[in-house]
């Protein structure tokens, strides 16, 4: 346990003492926000509609951005040789980088909502405190799958191609609860459909936390 | 009445790995004791990176019996680990912490208290810096990595060529440090002399496969006798800290 | 000169079962009640979907025993299975979209059956292009496993997404949804699909288990060399 919070105060530490990089991503995301908002069109009403597709869309394109930097920290100079000999389990690694990720993605959403309502005219009919529940149940979706192939990809050449490809797919239906869920706060949930796709989005994340934790060891390892 | 016999720190038999078609090493039969020396030395390419990897349990033996402490690392890790480190060819810390921020993580991690970095910085020759260690030169680097090494206070020490990239006189203070740490030592290293005087016994690859093994003073020898064309010293590393 | 396989009598015998079955589907069977012809694309397309989700759980089966074993046979197993399922998946959505095109009246739509899917689709197309990308042997069968356990998990959704969700998709094809005249042609054609796809999956995976054995599998140890033996004189 006391491994697994290592980790995760280590992993925070170093996007705290390099927090350029973290400028650096809130900008991206920012960045497709506005891109959207060109390619949509200034039509109000359709992109107050949609404003929770490119919430998330955002902050899907930046999590492979996120997820690739925090593996890369550890291969840069084999740091991740050194962790995994002192010995830590894999399992308390895994976690301890998930909840990491998580934590960043959460923060960049934060940052996006602002940005969000400047664009997209949303408001948050359910109100704005909902929106952190939604959050954090979304960056877990991306977080797990994505921190386990991360460390998959990270030692390959073609890895800025390779971590999309395989995440994307798979996290489809996190994505879509997320939207959903997101849309519903935003635009009002007169028939209570909010606590479903909660249920369904805390599903997906248990499920995968489980399965990406057991087999991070195997990708781990040499 | 006699004592039982102390365990050996390694015991290898027959120990060979593969990579894909090619063999890195075959054949390697290792016996070493608790505070014993002992100097792996060999050509680019015979096989010692590989060898010092899979005894630090970074990789797996293809073929043959290893047991570290008595014990089958791949049976009992956490009772093995904790007790050996390796000192490898890249810095295996985070480029992005400062020097005593990565020995605060790596102290952590492997369980022990909390290091008094000043004094450890001080003793590698190393400043107590709140810079990234990004900025550090190959020298400082080096000296970091041992650094690491002492927090995690092992039994079992296994260095990859750990004078490389240090002067003359980093040089020197690693030995020194060296001869001053308990437990046991495997060093590969390519300025023979140097390592010879602070190991006891030494170890000849070629190719992968053990060619002599005798005591270390006579490793120079050994060498010279198997590549009669190259020097037994590499020249002294240029720049540094 | 190439020798003739049980694999080759198992798909002869699929092909034949499919054709007699796609024959009495096709011109013996009735025209479904509401779809009239078009619905005999049932005798198609829901063999199908049943032996591409069985060549997908063959694949993660495989995988199982090669990160447990590490043997080249499962290796091949992940990547025969993968590549069988694969074409049946691609194949699925196709035979989909021309049979929804005169039903629905459209290509495509986001339902999720049809969305569950596609994912599947990619996941697992996504574990061919890692298969092909890696080139060490021990990391391909590493990575292509996880890849491959991770995107089963979208199978059982796939099969369940009717029964969870309202969807535009029919419910399970059994004898309680189909009537009577259409269930034995149905079955024939599974097991002739089935059939089919036994034989071509253990083709695939007897020419992946040639390859990837050449690759994978150890070479003899060298020569012991011989010792050396320090000349007195030159000691240092």
């Amino acid at each position: 346990m006391t491994a697994l919070v290592t980790v995760l105060w280590k992993d925070l530490l170093i996007e705290w003492r390099a927090r350029s990089r973290a400028f650096s991503l809130a900008t991206f995301a920012l960045t497709v926000l506005l891109l959207f908002s060109f390619a949509v069109g200034p039509d109000t009403a359709t992109m107050r509609a949609h404003a929770g597709a490119y919430l998330w869309l955002s902050l899907l394109l930046s999590s492979t951005l996120l997820l690739a930097q925090s593996f890369h920290v550890e291969v840069e100079s084999n740091a991740i040789e050194t962790v995994m000999l002192a010995p830590t389990a894999p399992a308390a690694v895994f976690y301890g980088k998930a909840l990491a990720n998580t934590a960043q993605l959460v923060a960049l959403g934060l940052v996006a909502l602002p940005a969000t309502v400047a664009l997209y005219d949303a408001s948050f009919r359910e109100g704005v405190g909902l929106m952190l529940p939604v959050l954090a149940l979304g960056a877990a979706g991306l977080a797990a799958p994505g921190t386990l192939y991360a460390a998959l990809t990270g030692r390959m050449g073609a890895r800025q191609l390779l971590l999309p490809l395989l995440l994307f797919p798979l996290v489809v239906p996190c994505l879509l609860a997320s939207v959903k869920a997101t849309t519903l706060v935003m635009l009002g949930d007169p028939m209570t459909q909010l606590p479903s796709w909660l249920r369904l989005l805390a599903s997906f994340d248990l499920l995968y936390w489980a399965v990406c934790g057991v087999l991070f060891g195997r990708v781990i390892e040499q | 009445m006699s004592e039982p016999a102390p365990t050996p720190a390694i015991s290898a038999r027959q120990l060979c790995r593969r990579f894909g078609r090619r063999w890195a090493y075959a054949r390697i039969d290792l016996d070493l004791m608790p505070g014993e020396r002992l100097l792996v030395v060999g050509a680019n390419g015979s096989g010692k990176t590989t060898l010092l990897r899979t005894l630090a349990t970074v990789l797996r033996p293809s073929q043959g019996e290893l047991r570290l402490f008595g014990l089958d690392p791949r049976a009992h890790p956490s009772r093995v680990r904790p007790r050996l480190a390796l000192l490898g060819h890249r810095l295996g810390l985070y480029e992005d912490l400062s020097a005593r921020d990565n020995l605060s993580v790596v102290a952590r991690l492997a369980s022990k208290p909390p290091p008094d970095a000043a004094a450890l910085l001080a003793r590698v020759g190393l400043d107590d810096r709140p810079d990234p260690v990004r900025a550090y030169s190959a020298g400082m680097r080096k000296r970091l990595q041992v650094a690491a090494l002492v927090v995690q206070e092992p039994d079992l020490i296994l260095l990859d060529e750990p004078f490389s990239a240090l002067d003359p006189a980093g040089v020197d203070d690693l030995a020194a440090l060296l001869v001053g740490l308990p437990g046991a030592l495997v060093v590969a290293s390519h300025q023979i002399a140097r390592a010879a005087e602070i190991c006891d016994r030494a170890l000849l690859l070629d190719q992968g496969q053990q060619v002599w093994a005798g005591p270390a003073r006579q490793a120079v020898s050994a060498w010279r006798q198997l590549h009669p064309r190259a020097a037994a010293e590499p020249l002294p590393a240029e720049g540094g800290a | 000169m190439k020798s003739i396989r049980w694999e080759h009598f198992v798909l002869a015998f699929g092909l034949v079962l499919l054709g007699v079955a796609h024959a009495w589907g096709l011109f013996y069977a009735p025209p479904e009640a509401m779809m009239g012809d078009v619905g005999r694309i049932l005798y198609v397309h829901v063999p199908t979907a049943w032996v591409g989700l069985v060549a997908y759980t063959a694949a993660f089966v495989a995988a199982i025993g090669a990160l447990w074993t590490g043997r080249t046979g499962w290796d091949a197993g992940i990547e025969a299975f993968a590549e069988v399922g694969v074409v049946y998946n691609a194949l699925l959505l196709f035979q989909g979209s021309v049979w929804a095109r005169p039903t629905w009246g459209i290509w495509w739509t986001w339902d999720p059956r049809l969305t569950t899917s596609a994912v599947m689709l990619l996941l697992f197309v996504a574990v061919l292009v890692l298969r092909r990308t890696v080139e060490s042997p021990e990391q391909r069968l590493t990575v292509s496993a996880v890849a491959t356990i991770i995107a089963w998990v979208d199978v059982p959704v796939v099969y369940f997404a009717v029964k969870w969700w309202r969807t535009l998709h029919q419910d399970f094809s059994s004898p309680e949804t189909v009537s009577n005249t259409m269930v034995s042609p149905l079955r024939l054609a599974a097991f002739g699909m089935l059939f089919l796809g036994i034989g071509i999956a253990a083709l695939r995976w007897r020419s992946a288990y040639v390859r990837l054995a050449d690759q994978s599998d150890a070479p003899e140890l060298p020569d012991a060399p011989a010792q050396l033996h320090l000349h007195p004189d030159r000691e240092a």
